[in-house]
């Protein structure tokens, strides 16, 4: 693991945290939706906040696929449950909201969940993998060995 | 009853999920480390190589189910039990799918990370 992957982890945990709130700031000016409005749900995106977060939202979308493409799925996934710590995170510090002693039990074990993956090894062998034979030779990751 | 299509509903999420995110992992998997074929070959190989793996558009379609379902559940339960019992159990569910569809090596280390994340997430939301 080089110092630039942990930061596509990172950019996971970052992007769709901040991509969500922004979506839900923007949603709060426009109002409710019904299936008989959906040209509005295209006007949206004029919305700045909510262009913003669907800008992020892929910003998201792409550090998940560059992870998925070096990493196991088993592996990536913890990483974008820190989304919930980070949003209760700024929500205690930032906003003051309360956080019930469940809630931090909560994220201890998700806290807890993430560095047991992360301490392991990113890549399982993967000689047994079906489609690594089939994969184009010279893009098979350098980080997968034997 | 209407507990039942709240439950249906998270069960179709988990499924779905769960299928996306394997078909995703597999594709970016064929196509192999996004950063060296960045490097070697410039942005456009690198999506023109995602694009044209079949199975990444199946996973995506896979998202899709996943996030009207996630929609559905919503208007039939409450937030607080639709979102954290699809999370959790999708976290689970990935770690079985992983292991029999893309031969990761789920070892303890694994299984005890999807448990504890699981079982926080659903803490988080009580």
């Amino acid at each position: 693991m080089t110092f630039r992957k942990y930061l596509v982890l990172a950019g996971i945990t970052v992007f769709s945290t901040a991509g969500d709130s922004l979506l839900a700031r923007g949603m709060k000016d426009l109002g409710g939706f019904s299936l008989h409005n959906l040209s509005g749900l295209l006007l949206a995106i004029l919305n700045p906040w909510v262009a913003v977060g669907i800008l992020f939202l892929l910003t998201f979308f792409a550090c998940y696929m560059s992870a998925l493409s070096w990493a196991d799925l088993t592996y990536v996934l913890p990483a974008t449950s820190l989304a919930y710590v980070l949003v209760a995170l700024i929500g205690h510090f930032r906003l003051h909201e309360v956080i019930s002693p469940t809630r931090w039990l909560g994220i201890a074990l998700i806290a807890a969940g993430v560095g047991f993956v992360a301490a392991g090894p990113s890549v399982t062998p993967a000689r047994e993998r079906p489609n690594s034979q089939s994969a184009p030779r010279d893009t098979v990751s350098l980080e997968v060995k034997p | 009853m209407k507990d039942l299509y709240a439950w249906s509903a998270i069960g179709l999420i988990v499924l779905a999920s769960t299928t996306g995110d394997v078909l995703l992992s597999y594709s970016m998997k064929r196509v192999g480390d996004v950063g060296e074929l960045w490097k070697r070959r410039g942005v456009l190989a690198v999506i023109g190589r995602v694009l044209a793996t079949p199975t990444f558009a199946l996973g995506l379609m896979a998202m899709g189910v996943a996030f009207y379902s996630l929609l559905f559940g919503l208007s039939w339960g409450n937030l607080s039990l639709v979102v954290p019992a699809s999370a959790s159990l999708t976290f689970v569910a990935n770690a079985v799918a992983a292991r029999i569809f893309l031969h990761e090596r789920v070892g303890r280390r694994r299984w005890i990370a999807a448990l504890l994340v699981a079982g926080g997430v659903v803490l988080m939301a009580v």
